[in-house]
C-alpha cells in the first residue's frame, strides 16, 4: 500500500461525489427535516448541517478511522466488534439500515474499482464508515484521510440535496460548506485521535431528531431521498 | 526554598466528593436490599412506591430505594459517583425524591456525576428518576455505565431540562452506555449548552426546553423486539440491534415529555405499561 507521494488524489477520489456508490440517493437527514418543518431558509440548512457533522458526522469519521488504522494493519479481526459498537450509537434501525445499504454499495463500487482481498472479509452489509475506513487503508491513506473522506462526502451530499428540497441559491449552499470547511477539518483530528484509542471509548454523539425524523420519512410516500 | 504545606488548589475547597452504593440480592423468594451506604449528598434510603411503576406496580416482593439530594447541587466542581448491584434473580426498583438541579459552583470547573450499575442474571433492575435540570452556566457531566446479563430485564428513564423557567441551559452532557453480555447495545453521549455546537439546530434538539428518552430491555424480545413507532412528531420508539427499544422524545417544557414518554412505554403494553 505504499504510495509515491501525498496520496491527495486518492482522497479527492474516494471523497468525490461522483463515486458511483449510491449516495446521490440520500439526504443525510435533510429532507427529514425539511419534511417536518425544523428547516425552511439557508440558516436553517447550515445550523442542520452543523449538528449532523458534529453528531453523526463525527461518529462516521471516528468508526472510519478506527477501520483504516486496522486494515493498515491488516488486522481485520475486530471489525465485528466495531460493527457491533456502531449498532449500538445508532439507535434508529432505520439509519442502521441505511448506512449497511450505503457500506454495501461503496464495497460493491470500490471492489470493482480497485480490487483488494479485505473487501471480502466485511461480510454482507457492513455499516459505510467501516467500507470507506478499508478502502481508504487500500488506496494508501490514513485514518484521518478516512475520516476527512466521510465527513466531506455525507456533508456534501446533504447540502447538495437542500438544492433540491429548498429553494436555494447554490452559491449559498457552496459557501456554507465552505465556512465549515475548517470543522470539518477539526472533527477528522478528533475522529483520527479517538481511533487510536479501544472501539469503546469512541464517539457516540446522540441526536434526537435525525433518529425521530428518520422513523417519520421511512413513513413517507412522497420523498426525493431514500434517507 | 521548603514548603511545608503546598497551597491547596483555588476551587478544590469547595469541592464536594461524594461514593454511594447500592446492593440487592434475592432472599427467601423476595428481594431485599443487602448493602445501602449513603453519602453527603447521595441520600439512599428504602421506600415505599411512589406512583405508577412500569413493570413492578404495586408489587410487595420488590426492593424500592429513594435517591434523594442531601444539599443543593450538583454545583461545579463536585464528584459523585453511585454504584448499583442488582444481585442475580432480584428486582430493584430505584426512584428518586425530586428532580435534580445541576449549577455552576462558586469557583467554576465541571461537577461530574458517575453511576456504574451492574443487573446480573435473571434480575431486574427499573429506574424510574426524576428530571436532571440543567441551570444557566452549569457544567456538567453525567455518565451512566450499565453492564446487564442477557436474561436480565430493565427498565430507565432519563429526562434532562434546558434551565430552569425562562433561562438558557448552561453546557451539559449526558452519556449512557449500555453493554449486555459484554457486548455493546446502546451507547449516546447527548450535548447541549452553550458549548455544543448545533445542538439547538434541526439535527438534535431544535428549539426543545426538554428532552428524554426511556430504555427497555427484555430477553423475551431476542427474535421478535416491538417495531419502530414515530408515535409523534417529536417521539419514536426504535427498536436497537438487541432485545431492547428506546423511546426518544423532545418536548416544549418537562410536563409535555413525560407525557410523550409515557405514551411510548403505555404503547409497550403489559407487562411495562404502567
Amino acid at each position: 500500500m505504499a504510495r509515491a507521494a501525498g496520496g491527495s488524489a486518492a482522497l479527492l477520489l474516494l471523497a468525490d461525489g461522483r463515486l458511483p456508490a449510491g449516495g446521490y440517493a440520500h439526504s443525510g437527514g435533510l429532507e427529514p427535516a425539511v419534511t417536518a418543518g425544523r428547516i425552511t431558509d439557508m440558516a436553517g440548512v447550515e445550523r442542520f448541517l452543523i449538528g449532523r457533522a458534529e453528531t453523526a458526522g463525527l461518529t462516521a469519521a471516528a468508526f472510519a478511522a478506527a477501520a483504516c488504522s486496522r486494515a493498515a494493519r491488516d488486522d481485520l479481526s475486530d471489525l465485528s466488534g466495531l460493527e457491533a459498537e456502531l449498532d449500538a450509537r445508532i439507535p434508529s434501525p432505520e439509519l442502521r439500515t441505511v448506512s449497511r445499504n450505503l457500506g454495501r454499495q461503496l464495497r460493491r463500487a470500490m471492489a470493482g474499482i480497485h480490487p483488494h482481498p479485505h473487501y471480502a472479509t466485511l461480510g454482507a452489509a457492513p455499516h459505510q464508515p467501516i467500507v470507506m475506513g478499508v478502502a481508504a487503508a487500500v488506496l494508501g491513506l490514513g485514518p484521518r484521510d478516512a475520516a476527512l473522506a466521510i465527513l466531506h462526502e455525507t456533508n456534501s451530499g446533504a447540502a447538495a440535496a437542500a438544492a433540491k428540497v429548498l429553494r436555494v441559491d447554490p452559491f449559498e449552499v457552496h459557501a456554507i460548506l465552505a465556512r465549515m470547511a475548517d470543522r470539518l477539518d477539526r472533527l477528522a483530528g478528533e475522529a483520527a485521535a479517538a481511533a487510536a484509542g479501544p472501539a469503546c471509548d469512541l464517539p457516540a454523539p446522540a441526536s434526537p431528531l435525525a433518529d425521530i425524523a428518520a422513523e417519520h420519512h421511512r413513513r413517507t410516500h412522497v420523498r426525493l431521498f431514500a434517507s | 526554598m521548603y514548603v511545608s504545606s503546598p497551597p491547596e488548589p483555588v476551587g478544590l475547597a469547595n469541592r464536594m466528593t461524594a461514593r454511594a452504593a447500592l446492593a440487592t440480592e434475592l432472599s427467601g423468594g423476595a428481594s431485599r436490599i443487602r448493602a445501602l451506604r449513603s453519602d453527603g449528598p447521595l441520600v439512599l434510603r428504602p421506600s415505599h412506591p411512589k406512583g405508577a411503576e412500569p413493570l413492578t406496580h404495586r408489587r410487595p416482593d420488590v426492593a424500592r430505594v429513594s435517591l434523594a439530594a442531601g444539599t443543593a447541587g450538583p454545583l461545579g466542581g463536585d464528584d459523585y459517583a453511585l454504584s448499583i448491584h442488582v444481585g442475580g434473580g432480584s428486582t430493584l426498583v430505584l426512584q428518586e425524591v425530586s428532580a435534580m438541579l445541576v449549577l455552576p459552583g462558586a469557583t467554576g470547573g465541571r461537577s461530574r456525576t458517575a453511576v456504574d450499575i451492574r443487573v446480573e442474571s435473571g434480575a431486574t433492575f427499573v429506574w424510574w428518576p426524576e428530571p436532571i435540570i440543567a441551570a444557566h452556566r452549569c457544567d456538567h457531566e453525567h455518565d451512566i455505565r450499565i453492564e446487564i446479563a442477557p436474561d436480565a430485564r430493565m427498565i430507565l428513564r432519563e429526562e434532562a431540562i434546558l434551565g430552569r423557567h425562562g433561562e438558557m441551559p448552561g453546557d451539559f452532557a449526558s452519556r449512557l452506555r449500555i453493554t449486555r453480555g459484554g457486548l455493546p447495545l446502546y451507547d449516546q453521549r447527548l450535548r447541549f449548552g452553550p458549548g455544543a455546537e448545533g445542538a439547538d439546530g434541526p439535527a438534535i434538539l431544535g428549539d426543545a426546553g426538554a428532552v428524554g428518552s426511556v430504555i427497555v430491555v427484555d430477553p423475551v424480545w431476542v427474535d421478535d423486539a416491538p417495531p419502530a413507532l414515530p408515535f409523534h412528531r417529536d417521539a419514536a420508539r426504535t427498536p436497537l440491534a438487541g432485545p431492547a427499544v428506546a423511546i426518544a422524545a423532545i418536548a416544549a417544557d418537562s410536563l409535555a415529555l413525560r407525557r410523550l414518554l409515557s405514551r411510548g412505554v403505555q404503547d409497550l403494553g403489559a407487562p411495562w405499561a404502567a
